[in-house]
């Protein structure tokens, strides 16, 4: 358990010293989306009855910067740890596959949780939100950012090369997460895009998460805790797998 | 715990694609031995250490760590295992001593700053122990890769060319402490192209090529196995009387060398020389080193 901690608070320890990048930044870069977002939308598109769109946008807002630095987090710094070399430091001492596992996705949960918190705190200034449910809530922080940093660490496992692993982000990550609901409500979209958005894994997250706020949501919270459930599961059991089989680490 | 070997690798085999990397290595290293892997670049040392540390997977064979299957039974081999890598890596997020905890963290260790300010005073770091690791010459990083290795104090230690670009003074110092610790009952083994340091440290060596073991015995047994001597001579007048000139080796600006079989045939050499009053300028004999045995080896092979 020790080399399980240790390696979390190194994990944990390597964002703070860069927290500049790793916490601020994205904080701005969502304030920048709600300052815009809001001015333009605010007066025109009212989601659901009751809710103003800034306040809708919020719970979007903040789940997207969470789940974007949760993969942020394992994927940069396994890439960064294999092209520097010194991925050896991990590979060398008697850390179980699942003390590797563990550590940098809750590392990658933590990371996001933050950077979740600072977004939120920020908002404050622009909309008071209340929250229904908030249970609902930390359920799907959690699974999201636990989702996107197994994503993370599959990623950086996989790529190698940083414009590899951009092109994992760029291609994959971004669409999922800009075309997830975060700036409206799915039911806005025309049936065919409505359809293909329910193949979305990130739609549910942040709809469940949108959910704990206000108490309604596009689809049912159960539902989308069952897709966010089974997502997690399945891609846990698989970073597992490829870590457990040394694949790309071990030779 | 005496009669289990430190290192015991039977039958090792290792295919990167078509390369056949390490072809049927047998290796046993007793425990407390100071034991050298030779070979030229592309030999397979890199390979096999990466085998014994779990970096690399076998094809076939097995490999064991003080009695410690390296795959069934990885903790353990890890824990009895310390390897100071070739490449010089650093994580520049951290300073040394955030760094050396760190690495004792993973091996279990939690409150191990005693062991570890010992470390560095023996190689030399405490000054830098708050410096980030991107601020350190190579050399400094090169000790802080010794000290990552010896945090858990492991019983057996492999260093694969720790010395490769690093100055006299710390070869030294780094050569002073492993001594010492290999005098505290460590087992060594090292990879190098300084033939010298393996010949002066190592009381066996094995030599590998092209992934085949071609040599393995004692350092002294390996000296013996050369048994020519050379003889390098400069005389006046310069004309080597004629029943010498089956022994020349070499001759360059007025230098012989000459091969000697035993050393009592310096006694007859001599003779000659004398008889016709040649006289000797400059005479050294010189010993078989085993960069000598390095390159009869890997010639005859």
């Amino acid at each position: 358990m020790v080399g399980f901690y240790t390696l979390l608070y190194k994990e944990m320890l390597r964002f703070w010293k860069v927290s500049f990048q790793t916490v601020l930044a994205p904080v701005i870069t969502a304030l920048l989306y709600l300052l815009i977002f809001s001015h333009v939308l605010e007066a025109h598109v009212q989601v659901y009855p009751g809710v103003r769109y800034t306040a809708f946008l919020v719970p979007g807002l903040v789940m997207m910067s969470m789940l974007q630095n949760a993969f942020a987090n394992s994927s940069s710094s396994l890439i960064q740890s294999k092209i520097t070399g010194n991925i050896v430091f991990m590979l060398l001492p008697p850390l179980s596959y699942l003390e590797f596992f563990a550590a940098y996705l809750l590392a990658s949960v933590v990371r996001g949780v933050v950077v979740g918190l600072g977004v939120f705190v920020v908002t404050l200034a622009f909309t008071q939100l209340t929250i229904l449910h908030p249970l609902w809530l930390i359920v799907f922080a959690f699974l999201g950012t636990g989702i996107l940093g197994a994503l993370g660490i599959i990623a950086g496992i996989w790529a190698e090369k940083f414009d590899q692993l951009a092109a994992f982000q760029n291609f994959l990550i971004m669409p999922l997460t800009f075309l997830s609901g975060v700036f409206y409500s799915i039911h806005s979209l025309p049936a065919f895009w409505q359809e293909v958005s329910r193949f979305n894994p990130i739609f549910y997250m942040i709809d469940g998460f949108r959910y704990g706020f206000f108490g309604i949501a596009d689809v049912t919270p159960q539902l989308s805790l069952l897709v966010v459930g089974v997502c997690f599961v399945a891609l846990s059991a698989l970073t597992l797998i490829l870590l457990k089989s040394g694949y790309k680490l071990r030779h | 715990m005496g009669t289990t070997p430190a290192i015991l690798v039977r039958q090792l085999h290792k295919h990167f694609g078509s390369l056949h990397a390490l072809q049927g290595i047998d290796l046993e290293v007793q425990q407390g031995e100071f034991f050298a892997l030779l070979g030229p670049n592309g030999a397979g040392k890199t390979t096999l250490i990466s085998i014994l540390a779990g970096l690399t997977r076998a094809s076939s064979g097995s490999a064991a760590v003080m009695g410690h299957d390296v795959v069934k039974d990885y903790r353990a081999t890890r824990t009895a295992l310390g390897v100071v890598p070739q490449e010089l890596v650093y994580d520049p997020f951290f300073t040394v001593r955030e760094g050396l905890r760190i690495q004792s963290g993973y091996f279990g260790l939690r409150h191990n700053d005693d062991w570890i300010d010992e470390i560095m005073a023996h190689l030399d770091l405490l000054d830098k122990a708050d410096r980030n690791m991107r601020t350190l010459s190579g050399g400094m990083k090169r000790r802080v890769l010794v000290a990552q290795a010896l945090v858990h104090k492991p019983p057996v230690i492999i260093l694969d060319e720790p010395t490769a670009g690093v100055d006299v003074e710390l070869r030294q110092s780094l050569w002073a402490f492993i001594r010492k610790l290999n005098e505290d009952g460590h087992t060594i083994v090292l990879t190098t192209h300084y033939l010298e340091e393996a010949q002066a440290l190592c009381n066996r060596v094995a030599m590998l090529k092209q992934g085949r073991i071609v040599a393995l015995d004692s350092t002294a047994n390996l000296l013996k196995s050369i048994a020519e001597r050379h003889l390098c001579l400069r005389i006046t007048p310069d004309a080597l009387p004629a029943g010498l000139a089956a022994r020349v080796v070499s001759y360059t600006e007025g230098l012989y060398v000459l091969a000697l079989d035993h050393y009592a045939d310096m006694e007859g050499v001599l003779a000659q020389l004398r008889e016709s009053g040649i006289c000797i300028q400059e005479m050294e004999l010189t010993q078989p080193d085993l960069e000598d045995v390095f390159v009869q080896v890997m010639g005859a092979s």
